[in-house]
């Protein structure tokens, strides 16, 4: 098994540097100086999630503006949800205030799926409906979603929101319906075109850039440095669900 | 008697010319055959009567593809339908019976649950441009606990 691994990957990071030079040529072409930074990590639409990915998003709540809803407001537009938060409408991410009640000290911190590596959603799934993509993120397939609300009850974050009423005009990259139980995507349209997810690209827009998205897997990656070089830590770290999101400062 | 047996005659022979006269007109009585709409672009993916029949394991297939693999190849994805078949009058496939999803399904009475979440009128981003994947790493903080990435 670890030997088949391990051949996967080296035709894989073969392939990886061969697109990569092409892309560097390419951008050289264009105009020198211009690189197409995209480009330098594409993969191909048919080559599909990869398990040598891991998506994780690092939140420095020191720098979370108190008060600051842009990536709320950012998520709700990219998914088409309302942006209400009565007890039966969507929300898939939610800014939360937290009280140290001793001192007083208020933080206010983003709160979302935090795409476990072993999501208990996934666990009490009865029909294989809630489920981990090979790179790390944690998706309902509504297709074979019943409604029971199992995965609702299990999350520890309270990340999921269920569909009451029936929805029209939704996104063509997000499709969501009535009965079915949803939750952030980490943005997996736009992951899958290689952008960043729509809170953080709001976040870092305002300037506050509290959250940074990345791949874990890649010790090159902005998010693995971050990671490495200041403490940070899981919500809930005593249930050992080893969350793609990680905090910072609280 | 043989008044009666003169009218039972002309009454078979009315009925017999209708029943003869039927196959002449051109649908089933009541119901005419849906009129599809011409899609964008000049041919469909595939052979338009290959299409009629299995159009649905297509899609199902690539639902599946899709949404567990992260699979987005655009050749049979119920985006790109919709994109090439949404009607100029309603921009929709769906939204009314002659709409081209609709008129078919109507006409079959088969009842559509795709549009209860999916978007039946094309969106902004019409070709998506595929990018990072992400690199093969060597450690990672998050993946301490076990190798397997995921294939739950």
């Amino acid at each position: 098994m670890s030997e088949q691994f391990k051949q996967e990957g080296g035709e894989n990071s073969d392939r990886r540097a061969f697109l990569k030079t092409g892309a560097l040529v390419t951008g050289a072409a264009l105009a020198p100086g211009v690189l197409l930074y995209g480009v330098a990590h594409s993969r191909a639409p048919e080559e599909g999630a990869s398990s040598k990915v891991r998506w994780g998003m690092l939140i420095d709540t020191t720098k979370c503006g108190d008060g600051c809803n842009d990536c709320v407001t950012a998520c709700n537009t990219e998914n088409g949800l309302s942006g209400k938060t009565g007890p039966q409408d969507s929300q898939w991410i939610r800014k939360v205030d937290i009280k140290d009640l001793r001192t007083g000290y208020v933080q206010s911190l983003p709160m979302m799926c935090q795409h476990c590596e072993n999501p208990p959603c996934v666990d009490v799934c009865p029909t294989g409906a809630s489920m981990k993509r090979a790179d790390g993120i944690v998706l309902v397939d509504r297709h074979t979603c019943i409604g029971c609300r199992y995965c609702m009850m299990a999350c520890p974050y309270k990340a999921r929101s269920f569909v009451h009423e029936p929805l029209t005009e939704q996104n063509p990259d997000v499709p969501r319906g009535k009965g079915c139980v949803e939750s952030c995507t980490f943005c997996v349209q736009r992951v899958d075109r290689g952008e960043q997810p729509a809170c953080v690209e709001a976040c870092e827009a305002n300037g506050h850039k509290a959250m940074i998205f990345g791949d874990t897997m890649d010790s090159e990656s902005e998010i693995s440095k971050a990671l490495k070089s200041a403490d940070s830590i899981e919500v809930r770290a005593d249930l050992a669900l080893n969350t793609g999101v990680r905090y910072q400062g609280i | 008697m043989a008044r009666l047996a003169k009218w039972l005659r002309l009454a078979a022979l009315i009925g017999g010319a209708a029943f003869v006269a039927v196959p002449s007109i051109p649908a089933v009585a009541g119901v005419d055959l849906p009129k599809l709409e011409k899609g964008k672009g000049e041919k469909c993916v595939e052979e338009t009567q290959f299409m009629r029949r299995n159009h649905m394991d297509l899609l199902k297939h690539h639902r599946d593809e899709t949404m567990r693999k992260g699979i987005r190849t655009t050749k049979h994805s119920l985006k790109k339908c919709v994109e090439c078949h949404a009607s100029e009058t309603t921009g929709s496939v769906a939204a009314s019976k002659e709409d081209f999803c609709a008129a078919c399904h109507s006409y079959a009475a088969v009842k559509l649950d795709c549009w209860d979440c999916h978007a039946t009128k094309p969106g902004k981003n019409p070709l998506p441009q595929m990018g990072q994947g992400g690199q093969v790493g060597q450690t990672s903080p998050l993946m301490a606990s076990t190798q397997n990435g995921g294939s739950k």
